[in-house]
């Protein structure tokens, strides 16, 4: 058994530098790493790249890195629900580069599985396609697609254990899976962490050997963006 | 003319036994509710889920169970869950029958635009460009008009594209129209809406048949 566990988030982030690309898991505000967001926020670090679906709120999640500007460049699907990452972006303050979700779900899985470049048909005949190669196979046309590079995957589990071995929860699961082991270092917190041997290898999402750091988080928020609710 | 309400339900109808079904934001997340309960029907979500379910009453509120548009929901029996690239590889691999979302413009050859307005308005495709470059069917639910009065359905789209020949059909206020050989067949009036009054309401080339019979609702 390798034991991946680190005892605090201070130890999960060591090596982090301005700079970087980061990939963070989450869909809105569902199942994003919050307490290595938070430390990203206290480390200051600048001029970041960030590999993640959305961009938060304006007060949470990615929101705070956009608010002390220390993101320089955003890859998203969709960033809809941020004022503050509108006005940064329509001000040319911050890079955006905008591309599909299956894309962006797939570039990740690409890295994770040493796939350097797979082709797809999202944004064919779009800007998005603009400058790649396209190819057709049984008829239809295709864009060329890189796997993404980056230096650190942020991951949200529900449960893992120290040789970090993995068990997502709902739809908090989305992009984190497929970050795990996509980037040099990845860093994992969970809302549970177990011995080994606690969790049934049958049921294991993500096996320990696509992460290197995990650890116990706290004070999980999960701010919901849209309560939506029926009568009983 | 219909509501979205009335898009929702007359789209309801398009949706049929043994389909698994995409509902994009908006009007497309009413249609849920209005799909007759006699037939099997799955909902994915694309942020990961497959037999989506109604809102939460507030104690089963959970916020790590939502939509893609980011609303709480519950999962169904038979539910499953999944990561975003699973997700996407059934979108990719035409594993889900219909689709369903909205749309600024549609052009008559089917081309969509969805996600941007340079230089005013830029969420992003979000799933729309995975959706539209690979499933077989796909509706659009729209006003016919835009909060000008001009024409959303047009000969050519003059936004930035979301996706191109891709639309089969568009449900609005006043019509169900489907794309053929390049323009828009209209196939339903909207109750109390006259053929000319759609007409008016289309830029592109429009091809009206000799009976066009009113929606049934």
């Amino acid at each position: 058994m390798i034991i991946k566990k680190v005892n605090s988030v201070e130890e999960a982030l060591k090596g982090v530098q301005d700079g970087m690309t980061f990939m963070l898991g989450g869909f809105g505000l569902c199942g994003i790493p919050e307490n290595s967001i938070n430390k990203l926020v206290e480390l200051n670090v600048k001029n970041i790249t960030c590999i993640s679906n959305n961009a938060g709120v304006d007060d949470f999640g990615l929101g705070l890195l956009l608010k002390k500007k220390q993101i320089k460049k955003m890859i998203s699907s969709y960033v809809g629900e941020n004022a503050e990452f509108e006005r940064q972006m329509l001000s040319r303050e911050l890079q955006v580069d905008l591309i599909p979700q299956g894309t962006l779900a797939e570039r990740c899985r690409a890295a994770q599985n040493g796939i350097p470049a797979f082709f797809t048909p999202a944004g064919y005949g779009t800007e998005v396609a603009e400058g790649k190669e396209v190819r057709d196979f049984n008829g239809k046309p295709h864009i060329m697609e890189t796997a993404f590079q980056a230096d650190f995957a942020f991951i949200k589990a529900w449960k893992g254990d120290e040789a970090g071995n993995l068990i997502f929860k709902g739809t908090a699961r989305n992009f984190n899976p497929v970050m795990c082991g996509a980037a040099k270092v990845t860093v994992v917190e969970v809302e549970e962490l177990v011995k080994p041997g606690e969790l049934d290898p049958n049921f294991i999402h993500i096996p320990g050997v696509f992460v290197q750091r995990i650890f116990q988080g706290n004070n999980y928020e999960k701010r919901i963006e849209q309560r939506t609710v029926r009568d009983n | 003319m219909l509501d979205k309400i009335g898009i929702a339900k007359r789209i309801a109808q398009e949706v049929k036994d043994g389909y698994y079904v995409n509902l994009g934001i908006g009007i497309p997340t009413l249609v849920a509710n209005y799909v007759r309960d006699d037939i099997q029907v799955e909902f994915q979500s694309e942020n990961g889920i497959l037999g989506m379910g109604p809102f939460p009453t507030e104690e089963n509120v959970d916020a790590d169970l939502i939509n893609a548009g980011k609303q709480t929901i519950t999962a169904r029996k038979g539910a499953s869950f999944f990561d975003s690239a699973l997700s996407f590889g059934m979108i990719r691999g035409q594993h889900v029958d219909l689709t369903i979302l909205g749309a600024m413009e549609v052009a008559q050859n089917g081309n969509i635009a969805n996600w941007k307005i340079p230089g005013k308005m830029v969420k992003g495709m979000g799933g729309a460009m995975d959706l539209v470059g690979s499933a077989k069917n796909i509706i659009v639910a729209m006003m016919h008009t835009n909060k000008a009065g001009q024409s959303k359905l047009l000969k050519e789209c003059s936004l930035p594209l979301t996706g191109v020949k891709c639309v089969t059909k568009i449900v609005t206020n006043l019509a169900v129209l489907e794309i053929v050989e390049g323009k828009f067949k209209l196939l339903e009036r909207a109750p109390g809406v006259s053929v000319e009054e759609i007409k008016k309401a289309t830029e592109g080339e429009l091809f009206v048949p000799s009976e066009v019979p009113e929606m049934k609702i």
